[in-house]
This record gives C-alpha cells, sequence and structure tokens, in this order.
C-alpha cells in the first residue's frame, strides 16, 4: 500500500469510478430508511407537533455543510503542504456539496423557524454562522473559477480555505457574545424538546445517507475535474475508452 | 394513504417545503455534475480530433 | 560598502513602510477618494432612514464601523496593484530583504493612509449622528484598535485576487465575510459604552484581536503573493 500509489490521479480515477456507485446506493437505501422512520415509526412531537419532521434533514444537512468544510479544509493543507494534486482537486470537489448543504441547512431551519418559533430567521449564532459558511463556500468556488491557471487557482483556493476554518469558531463565537448582550431578539434554540429514541435514530441514518451522497458526489466531481485537468495524457484517454 | 399524512397537523406546506427544495437542490446538482462532465469530455474528444488533423496534413505536406 | 546577505524584518518594514508612504503622498488624490467615500456613505444613512436623533445615536455606530469596512475593501486595490502592475512586487519577492517585513511594512503604510484618517474624521460622524463625548471617544478607540485587523486580513484578500480580471468585487466576496468578528466588537463597543456596561471587554478583544492577527496573517499573505507568482 503506497499512499502516493492512490494519490495519483491515473490510479484514482478508476477507482473512484469503481467506488461512487457504491456510496450513492448507500445513500439512496439510507435515505429511504431515514425517510420511513421519520414519517411513519417516529411518534408526533408533543410540544411541536408534526413541524418538528424537518429534523430528519435540517440537522443531518447542518452537520454535513461545517464537517465538509473542516475536510476540505483539511484536503487543501495537505495539498498545500505536500503538493499532491488530488488532494487540491478533492477540496475543489467538496465545495459545491458543501454549499449546497449549506443552503439547504439555511431553508430548512427558516420553514422550521417559522411555525415553531414564528419567524423565518433570527440573527442567532448558529444561523449567522451558517449564513457566513455559505459565503466563505461561495467565495472559495467563486475565487478558484476566477483564476484559469488550474495549479494557482489548488492553492490560492487553499489559503482562503484555512483562513476561513480558523475564522469560523471566531465568528461563532463573537456572534454568540454578541447575542447575550442583546436578549430577547433572539429565539432560544437550544431548549430543544427531549427527543424520543426513534427520532434520534432516524437522524443518525440520514445523516449517514447525506454523508454517504457526499463522498458519492464528491468522486463523480473529482473524475469530473481530473478529465478537465489531465486533457493531454494518453492514460485518460485510454480510461475513457474503456469505460465506453 | 389518507390527506391526514400529507397535511401533517396544518403545518405540510412547511415539511414538504422542506424536503421538496433539498430534492430539487440534490437534482440540481447532478444534472450540473452531468453537464460538466460531458463538457469535459467534449472538449477533450474536439482536440483529440484537431490533434489528429495536424498530424494528417502534416503526413500529407511531407 | 559590502553586500549584506541577511536583512532583519525590521528593516524590511520600515524599508516598505517609508516607500508606500512617500508613494501615498505623491498621489494624495487617491488617499482622499476612500475618506471621501467613508464620510458620503455616513451621510447617507440619516437620509435613507428618518432624522430621528434619538434613532440616530442608536445606529451610528453600527453605520461609522460599515462605512469604515467598505472604505477599507475600497481602497485594498491599492496596496499590491501598482506593484504588481510595473513589476516591483515581483523584485520585492526576489530581494533579499525578508517578504514578511515588506509585506508588513506595506500593510501599515496602507493603514497610516486609510485606516488612520477614518479614526481622525470619526469627530465629524458623532456631529453628524449626535453622539456624546464618552460614546466618541469609545468609537475612536475602537476604529484606532479594529481598523488595522481590516487592512491585515483585507491583504490576504488583495493577495489571492492579485492581477485577476474580476478582483474587486471577488474580494468583496472573499473579506467582507471575515470582518464580521471586527464589526461586532467594533460597533459593540460604543453600545456597550452608551448602555452603562462598559466598552473595556469589547476593546479589549479588539486589541488582541489585532495582536493575533498581527502574527498570523503577514504568514498568510506571503503565501498567497507566493503563489501569484509560481
Amino acid at each position: 500500500m503506497n499512499f502516493y500509489h492512490y494519490a495519483a490521479p491515473a490510479t484514482f480515477y478508476p477507482l473512484a469510478g469503481k467506488l461512487w456507485p457504491w456510496f450513492a446506493a448507500i445513500a439512496a437505501l439510507l435515505g429511504l430508511i431515514g425517510l420511513y422512520i421519520g414519517f411513519v415509526v417516529a411518534p408526533t412531537d408533543a410540544q411541536q407537533g408534526e413541524v418538528y419532521r424537518v429534523i430528519f434533514i435540517h440537522v443531518p444537512a447542518a452537520w454535513m455543510s461545517m464537517f465538509i468544510y473542516l475536510v476540505m479544509a483539511g484536503y487543501c493543507a495537505l495539498g498545500l503542504a505536500f503538493k499532491t494534486r488530488l488532494s487540491a482537486m478533492m477540496a475543489s470537489a467538496l465545495a459545491p456539496t458543501g454549499a449546497m448543504f449549506t443552503f439547504v441547512a439555511l431553508w430548512t431551519g427558516a420553514l422550521w423557524g417559522k411555525p415553531t418559533w414564528g419567524t423565518w430567521w433570527a440573527w442567532d449564532a448558529r444561523m449567522t454562522s451558517e449564513l457566513i459558511l455559505l459565503f466563505l463556500y461561495l467565495g472559495f468556488i467563486a475565487l478558484q473559477s476566477a483564476i484559469e491557471d488550474p495549479r494557482r487557482a489548488d492553492r490560492a483556493g487553499a489559503v482562503l480555505a484555512l483562513v476561513g476554518v480558523v475564522n469560523i469558531p471566531i465568528i461563532y463565537f463573537s456572534v454568540k457574545w454578541w447575542n447575550t448582550l442583546h436578549q430577547g431578539a433572539s429565539v432560544s434554540l437550544t431548549a430543544a424538546p427531549k427527543m424520543a429514541e426513534t427520532m434520534l435514530w432516524g437522524m443518525l441514518i440520514m445523516a449517514l445517507a447525506a454523508w454517504a451522497y457526499a463522498i458519492a458526489m464528491s468522486l463523480l466531481r473529482v473524475r469530473a475535474i481530473i478529465i478537465e485537468r489531465e486533457r493531454q495524457t494518453e492514460w485518460l484517454v485510454e480510461a475513457l475508452e474503456a469505460e465506453r | 394513504m389518507n390527506t391526514d399524512f400529507f397535511a401533517l397537523g396544518g403545518h405540510g406546506l412547511y415539511v414538504w417545503g422542506s424536503y421538496l427544495v433539498t430534492a430539487l437542490v440534490m437534482v440540481v446538482e447532478i444534472v450540473l455534475l452531468r453537464h460538466r462532465r460531458r463538457q469535459a469530455v467534449e472538449i477533450l474528444q474536439q482536440e483529440a480530433e484537431l490533434a489528429e488533423e495536424i498530424t494528417k496534413s502534416n503526413e500529407s505536406t511531407s | 560598502m559590502t553586500e549584506r546577505e541577511f536583512f532583519g524584518p525590521g528593516e524590511a518594514i520600515s524599508w516598505a513602510l517609508r516607500r508606500d508612504l512617500r508613494l501615498a503622498l505623491r498621489s494624495r488624490g487617491e488617499l482622499g477618494v476612500a475618506l471621501l467615500f467613508f464620510l458620503i456613505v455616513v451621510s447617507l444613512f440619516p437620509l435613507s432612514v428618518n432624522p430621528d436623533p434619538k434613532l440616530l445615536r442608536t445606529i451610528a455606530p453600527g453605520i461609522a464601523w460599515v462605512s469604515a469596512l467598505l472604505a477599507t475593501l475600497l481602497a485594498l486595490g491599492r496596496l499590491f496593484n501598482n506593484d504588481y502592475a510595473d513589476g516591483t512586487l515581483e523584485q520585492m519577492l526576489l530581494s533579499p530583504l525578508p517578504l514578511p517585513g515588506i509585506v508588513g511594512g506595506k500593510v501599515l503604510a496602507h493603514w497610516i493612509s486609510t485606516g488612520l484618517p477614518l479614526v481622525l474624521v470619526s469627530p465629524l460622524v458623532a456631529v453628524q449622528f449626535g453622539l456624546g463625548g464618552g460614546e466618541l471617544g469609545v468609537l475612536m478607540v475602537s476604529l484606532l484598535l479594529g481598523t488595522p485587523i481590516l487592512s491585515m486580513l483585507g491583504a490576504i484578500g488583495a493577495a489571492l485576487t492579485l492581477g485577476l480580471r474580476a478582483a474587486p468585487v471577488l474580494l468583496a466576496l472573499l473579506v467582507l465575510p471575515l470582518y464580521v468578528p471586527v464589526l461586532i466588537f467594533g460597533a459593540g463597543a460604543v453600545e456597550a459604552h452608551a448602555s452603562g456596561l462598559g466598552a473595556g471587554g469589547h476593546l479589549s478583544l479588539l486589541a488582541a484581536g489585532t495582536l493575533l492577527a498581527g502574527l498570523a496573517t503577514p504568514w498568510a499573505t506571503c503565501t498567497a503573493l507566493r503563489i501569484a507568482y509560481e
């Protein structure tokens, strides 16, 4: 087992091609089980009624949005330190999926908040950080797409992602602190109702489904990126021929 | 299935609004991804054809 | 005189600082633009909300800070662009002077020519919005402590977008989200003072932020500059 062997686009491209259908299948299967638990097995919540069923996508999406940014920053650090092209490509492949989950977390949060707390939006620390996170994702994607030289795009994006990952906790705690000084304006989202065990299971299974989905998507996207970048290579033409 | 299942105690719009939009953005992501791959492959093939033509024309002139 | 192989960071800072300040003084028009921009943006707000004195006093710190953010952003283009265009920046990267020192000096010069003037004209904001003497004092101290962070974080963004066609818009997209904590503590300091809580906590956090940013951001900016030239 050689790390650098699998870090080469020529070996990773077919490997990703073999792996992604499995993760897509896991995502679909777990997604169906999670939805079944969420809508059929889980009982109606005593306090919130039926609206709480949004939790089965909202919480997994919020988890994934932060987790993907961390993984992305990890790949960026690897790419900067060891100049491995593949890790930079993985970082770019993860960004759109991360942005998608961030948007979903914000959207479902608004739809959940309106009937439950009577407002679409509050300047709560978590919501504000999530919004800033979306901007960070979009900034990363915009910066990389504005730079034509792929090597510079990789490394500039990496610096930005690392600056962002240092800033997220600072932003979170600054907003939190700011919020405690403006009591009354915010809604306390921490006072969530005690969760039934089935709800927790449904949420965990949905989170695993989201995780598998993110892996499948990033593998597919990294394959497209490899095709874009390695156009001049022999092996790619052969690999594309073999896939046909 | 009865209508109660979809009404969800009067909050159906919020719950289904969440799930439908999530499904929608996932579909959009997949469509964009397919498009990206197809475009990359197309450019690659065009370049390959161009390279072939150039070598052919070089052979015919020499 | 012998050729020296090694130069300390202090020499690099003072060299870059003096050079950039000299250049800034030579193009006084550019200096005035950011300052004027700040004053115009600040003056637009009372016209866009109602001129109720009580309301104006509450929103004044936030408006001063948002305008300071935008004015800094506007001036960031000047930080590396001219040196990039005429090739001086490449010379700086190759020179024996340590790059973090050069970058530090340039950022310091940028702050002296944009951040510091904002602090000095902030009494005008106090007049426009009817702030009291104590509040003005806190606003000035918060701007004094906070605007260096804006320049230092902005330098990273300016280096990352160096020479790109979409640089100005991109710079705003990259840098503004990172400014959120500075905005919160800067505007919050004045508010905390006005509500009788005391601004000490906010101001010390801003000072700590400036120190931390001073240690961490030159590294990121230098990396970003080297990436742009690879």
